[in-house]
């Protein structure tokens, strides 16, 4: 195959995309470089603008960046902080300084009180860079522990698919639905409904969108699914 | 490569005894994502030989102490189902398992960028379920499908064939029949895209002159085999 002249398109890996572009630092997991030549190393789609090339990735595990905001699982807990399962390779610290909002006394506070093993939380990545453990921190606005509604699971490279274009097919699962829906970056989804079976409609929808992630027609197939599902259910 | 010689002819009248050409490979088939609880998986069959591969990853490592700082830790293995072959097979690892375990492993580090995800464990099973010869360049294929399918980074898609010599012809893609009673066997692996070959055994005996020759051989194949890992992969995401 030659060297890719276009500036969107899709690349299995070991083909060849640009030469002579920069890389945008966030693709840096998806690409490698030999000479002047940028090569894929996954399934992806990228796109080339000013000289910049930006690689979107089509499978792999969620790798914790700066900012996110993600779902985690209170997996253990040792004297200074807790453990969380955030769906990566790397397990999250949640320090007892970044709940309590205030410096932590391990004589006087008892970490459980707080978040015990089993607990889902809605947290953001502090800080990370694959050297140390992601950090979390849990102190802001709709951050906090997870008290109501479903948790669903799906593999992290469909998260963009589930938001949509300018969160397209979130609005739309959210408008059918009236569920409040936080989709965490890490393929962790938080759904809180009126009722239960709307509730199952989202995890059906959800997992929709995560099977035939790459199949035309997504946005009418879910539209459907949704109001089959709410007539079936006698909803309507 | 038993020693014994061959019940019929192997090579006769420009056929082999199943009717291929000595450039012809067996018809294959394959297939991604077949494992809903890996994280990527494929099955490549070619001829009667059949492998299933998963792949799971980059991942927490299940003991701290094996980790290494700079890089990922790859574990492979290869293991024959008792029901793959004609005599039922012991499912404990035998010895030509785990050193087939061992060279694959070697081979899937060449294209791994392990560097990419330290702290990390990557783990490759591939099952052989049905053997009749070349089990172990079906296995690499699949793997490769599966690290693929799983979107571990990785350098290129690693094809596998073998080269065989039959009385005195060179053959390629062999199965059981040609390896037993066959001169020689020599296993293929590359990274097709880079041109670069990550594992390259040899049993039995090639002429100075014939090796050069079995190793162009061997590229013909790997490449019609890496098109279609291509193929395969690519319809996959026929939407996007």
């Amino acid at each position: 195959m030659s060297v890719a002249s276009e500036r969107r398109g899709f690349a299995l890996p070991g083909d060849p995309i640009a030469s002579n572009v920069n890389v945008d630092p966030r693709s840096y997991l998806y690409v490698y470089k030999i000479d002047d030549t940028i090569y894929a190393a996954v399934p992806c789609m990228y796109e080339i603008v000013d000289n910049t090339l930006k690689v979107i990735p089509l499978e792999g595990v969620y790798v914790p960046r700066p900012g996110d905001i993600v779902i985690g699982l209170v997996i253990n807990f040792v004297i200074t902080h807790w453990q969380v399962d955030i769906n990566s390779p790397y397990i999250g610290i949640l320090h007892a300084s970044n709940v309590l909002g205030r410096p932590y006394n391990p004589a006087k506070d008892e970490l459980r009180e707080y978040l015990e093993i089993g607990d889902y939380i809605v947290a953001r990545i502090d800080s990370f860079d694959r050297t140390r453990d992601p950090v979390l921190d849990i102190r802001g606005k709709d951050l906090g522990r997870i008290t109501e509604g479903k948790i669903i699971e799906i593999k992290p490279s469909r998260v963009p698919k589930v938001i949509g274009k300018k969160k397209s097919m979130l609005n739309i699962i959210k408008n059918d639905t009236n569920c409040d829906i936080v989709v965490g970056a890490n393929g962790r989804i938080w759904v809180k409904c009126p009722n239960k079976d709307l509730e199952d409609i989202v995890a059906l929808a959800i997992k929709l969108i995560e099977r035939e992630a790459f199949l035309p027609g997504l946005t009418e197939k879910v539209r459907t699914l949704i109001a089959n599902e709410k007539h079936e259910r006698g909803l309507l | 490569m038993s020693g014994k010689k061959a019940p019929f002819p192997l090579f006769k009248d420009g056929k082999r005894h199943d009717g291929r050409g000595p450039m012809d490979l067996r018809p294959i088939e394959m297939e991604v994502g077949i494992l809903h609880n890996a994280d990527g998986s494929a099955r490549v069959k070619m001829g009667r030989t059949e492998v299933i591969a998963a792949a799971y990853g980059p991942r927490e490592p299940p003991m701290k102490a094996m980790v290494l700082p700079d890089r990922a830790v790859i574990r492979f293995r290869y293991h024959m189902a008792p029901y793959s072959t004609d005599d039922r097979k012991s499912p404990a690892p035998s010895r030509r398992e785990i050193e087939l375990s061992k060279v694959i492993r070697e081979a899937l580090e060449a294209t791994i960028l392990t560097h990419l995800f330290p702290r990390t464990v990557i783990d490759v099973f591939a099952e052989v379920i049905q053997a009749d010869g070349g089990t172990r360049t079906a296995a690499i294929t699949a793997a490769s499908l599966a690290l693929a399918d799983a979107g571990i980074p990785m350098r290129g898609l690693i094809a596998g064939v073998a080269v065989g010599k039959v009385d005195g012809q060179l053959v390629l893609d062999i199965d059981q029949v040609e390896d037993e009673y066959g001169e020689a066997d020599m296993p293929v692996a590359a990274i097709v895209g880079l041109k670069k070959i990550v594992l390259l055994q040899l049993n039995g005996v090639l002429k100075p002159e014939e090796f050069p020759k079995a190793l162009s051989m061997a590229w013909e194949g790997l490449k019609k085999i890496y098109e279609m890992e291509r193929k395969v992969l690519g319809s996959k995401y026929k939407g996007v």
